[in-house]
């Protein structure tokens, strides 16, 4: 056992010796193995992309080279503080997790640290609230976004009523799965829908149960939480009981291509939310072309360029890359620290103009952050799956939440939050 | 040669009785307490807490308690999680409603009701054995998962169901929460180790551990000299428990400070206990000890050897990481299928004939 130590020791020293340079460290918590790998791996090549991009075509941000370390979660929340505690001793900027268990076990941590946490679309959903959360930012969207956009995509299909429906929330049962359920339940009350609540147990390969369930008690609608390997069977389960796909809208992560393609044509008419466009068609995909992909820098195997995920892998490091930028105009350096970066992501503005000089015209939407607000305007589009062009299309424009049922959500959550860590308001 | 019986005169009994015969392993032991509470203290840092140091300690706590189960009372259990989960819940249930009451105290109690909950699951021993009580402990494991998810009560009505551990001091330190120093987190989970191995090791020494063997060895024969399985298998539950449910507590306060069952406490969890159990000696202390440390640290020390050191791409670093751990643990068990105690009681056994091994 002496020995063990010994060599750990040694390997510790490694790993503490390698970063020594002044580069702005972005970690890259990702999970390329596990039941969700088939969303982690497209999500971290994406991101870890863009920054190689940023690299070698602009030698980096303010000329700054950005280090993107990668440190394998698994989703598995021990992993994940292994990860947390191994990348920040490096000097890390900001984390993006893509996992809503280590979000929760990273907020008090960062808080305590001083480093910013981003979180697109997922997370704790309250964090929206910038007066309790500090060191959080979810914009462009959360999860109480999204329920709330799904829910204005029915009654848009339904003449504005939902009066006598019945609406059935298939989840993850994890922190992840439960986000929506408070809001759908307000929803509920204010539009007069009845909600079924229907769990599967992580991972979810094993969901025959739940849509017998669904099969028996016909519900109007299916909304649906999912990840990893969960969707594939979920969307594979409701073409076997025949369930019309239409009527079946998954949230953003559900929503990828790895998740339809394998249950065919049966998949085909599937609805998901989506905060972002899709597709090859934006010019940023030639510079990373030219720069990334031919000089052969990509990361990951290099296969999933253009996929829904990868999209949104890329998305969330722009998104971290024009804070930085906006930390060194405001700090007046380039070589940021992380209070600095927590600055810039407040102070925080994409407009339409700004996407379209990065290359990503019309890609997701504009939002300006500031003290108060960490958590975007969060509208979202309604996507469907066409199983023989084997391709996304947006079926409609940006949905507005509905902001006075979430508002006070987010209110009361954040409050329940700051009582609990004993914190007080900022921004007064 | 310096480990020996010959030279080291017992005069009384209770000299005679101790845990250490032999004046080498005496001193080992103090060197070792030594280290642990004087030097590491002062040079541990957050990775090395909370990335080696504090999951060694809690996984050492389960180990020992699984032990006192299934390695000396002979109890097959894969309800290690489920367990693990009532002291996670208890501990935060108790941290949120008594908040003026010391953490230290918690943990205990969340051990309490945890030895309480484990009585009511090990009654089935009483009539089932083997398999068929894996099989019932299984069913604990999968019905306190379900019952953490499903009534809200047991998270305080939290949007997405995860627990979230307050802070909390002990002498003015904080133990748990963010603002929790390395060294105090380390300190904390160390004190409460070497009381409860110190406890664990001294019931096994005692009437209560020798019952429980007796009961391991043949239940039939046990009962005719006089040993009552009900107490005694009854006990080794409720002790199991307790143990567990203190590692649960400080799995879910002290080292990840927010947890959702079905992740953390999943049959996962169970299944990790049950083999460091295993790999580390069944009936044994030092091999609860030892499980824990191969299955902790193996994969942090190969992450960092083949990421870190190697430069390998972290996804085949991880497979291979699963693959050398799985690789290793087979060549254990053929090699020595009493685990790595009775690698260390061999290399006793040898170091006391030693230099005349004839």
């Amino acid at each position: 056992m002496k020995t063990t130590f010994a060599t750990l020791a040694v390997a510790a020293m490694i790993a503490v010796a390698a970063p020594a340079s002044a580069d702005l460290v972005v970690p890259n918590l990702s999970y390329r193995t596990g039941p969700f790998a088939a969303g982690g791996i497209p999500y971290a090549d994406g991101f870890t992309d863009y920054f190689t991009l940023l690299n070698e075509r602009d030698g980096g941000i303010g000329g700054e080279k950005v280090v993107v370390p990668e440190c394998e979660t698994a989703y598995n929340t021990e992993k994940g503080v292994e990860c947390y505690e191994a990348t920040k001793g490096q000097g890390a900027l900001v984390y993006n997790p893509l996992s809503t268990g280590i979000t929760y076990q990273l907020i008090p941590k960062v808080s305590a640290d001083g480093i910013s946490l981003y979180t697109p679309g997922y997370g704790r959903t309250s964090a929206a609230n910038g007066k309790v959360f500090e060191w959080v930012f979810n914009y462009p969207a959360n999860y109480w976004d999204g329920a709330s956009v799904a829910v204005k995509h029915l009654l848009d299909e339904n003449g504005g009523s939902l009066e006598g429906k019945t609406i059935a929330l298939v989840y993850h049962n994890s922190a992840y799965g439960k986000e929506p359920i408070r809001t759908l339940t307000e929803l509920s009350k204010k539009h007069g829908f009845k909600l079924t609540e229907i769990p599967v147990d992580s991972p979810g390969q094993e969901q025959k149960s739940q849509w017998l369930q669904i099969r028996r008690e016909k519900p109007d609608y299916v909304l649906f939480w999912g990840w990893g390997v969960m969707n594939q069977v979920a969307v594979q389960e409701a073409g076997n009981i025949r369930f019309p796909m239409e009527n079946m809208i998954g949230v953003w992560w559900s929503g990828s291509e790895n998740d339809v393609t394998a249950a065919g044509a049966g998949a085909n008419g599937y609805k998901s939310l989506a905060m972002h466009g899709t597709g090859m068609d934006y010019p940023v995909y030639a510079d990373l072309k030219q720069y990334v992909q031919d000089a052969g820098k990509a990361a990951g195997a290099g296969d999933q360029v253009g996929s829904v995920l990868y999209s949104r892998g890329m998305y969330a490091a722009m998104v971290i890359s024009e804070a930085i930028r906006k930390a060194q105009e405001l700090a007046g350096t380039s070589a940021v620290n992380a209070a600095q970066v927590r600055d810039g992501f407040e102070a925080l503005e994409i407009t339409e103009e700004r996407m379209a000089e990065l290359g990503l015209p019309n890609f997701g939407q504009p939002f300006a952050a500031s003290c108060e607000d960490h958590g975007g305007p969060g509208a979202g589009m309604i996507q469907q799956w066409d199983a023989s062009a084997g391709k996304w299309n947006l079926i409609t424009d940006f949905i507005a939440p509905d902001d006075e049922v979430l508002d006070a959500l987010v209110l009361e959550d954040s409050a329940a939050y700051a009582a609990e860590a004993g914190l007080t308001e900022r921004c007064n | 040669m310096f480990y020996r019986e010959a030279g080291d005169f017992k005069t009384t009994y209770p000299e005679d009785a101790q845990t250490f015969p032999i004046q080498f392993d005496r001193v080992r032991y103090y060197a070792v307490l030594a280290i642990a509470f004087g030097v590491i203290p002062f040079f541990i840092n957050d990775y090395w807490a909370n990335a080696v140091f504090v999951p060694f300690l809690i996984y050492a706590i389960a180990a020992i308690g699984l032990n006192i189960l299934t390695g000396y009372c002979g109890q097959v259990s894969l309800g290690t999680g489920g367990f693990m989960a009532v002291g996670a819940y208890a501990c935060y249930k108790l941290m949120t409603s008594f908040p003026e009451v010391s953490i230290l105290i918690h943990v205990l109690l969340a051990g309490g009701i945890t030895a309480c909950v484990g009585v009511l699951f090990g009654l089935p021993s009483l009539r089932i054995k083997g398999f068929y009580l894996a099989v019932a402990t299984l069913a604990a494991q999968f019905f306190l998962v379900w019952l953490f998810n499903k009534v809200p009560w047991f998270y305080n009505y939290s949007a997405s169901g995860q627990i979230n551990s307050p802070e909390r001091t002990v002498l003015g330190h904080f133990v748990t929460g963010p603002n929790t120093s390395a060294a105090a987190k380390y300190l904390f989970c160390l004190v409460i180790l070497f009381a409860l191995a110190w406890v664990a090791r001294n019931l096994t020494r005692g009437t209560i551990g020798r019952r429980w063997m007796a009961i391991r060895d043949m239940d039939i024969a046990a009962e005719i000299i006089g040993v009552n399985p009900l107490t005694a298998k009854l006990s080794a539950f409720a002790v199991s428990s307790f143990f567990i449910g203190v590692a649960g507590a400080l799995f879910f306060a002290v080292y990840l400070g927010a947890a959702e069952v079905g992740e953390v406490f999943g049959i996962n969890k169970s299944f990790l206990v049950l083999f460091m159990v295993i790999i580390g000696g069944l009936g044994s202390i030092f091999g609860s000890f030892a499980g824990a440390a191969f299955l902790v640290l193996l994969p942090v020390f190969l992450k960092n050897v083949l990421v870190e050191g190697m430069g390998w791409p972290t996804d085949l670093a991880a497979h291979i990481e699963l693959m050398i751990v799985g690789g290793l643990i087979v060549v254990f068990l053929i090699l020595e299928p009493h685990g790595l105690a009775q690698l260390w009681r061999l290399t006793k056994e040898k170091l006391r004939l030693w230099p005349f091994p004839h």
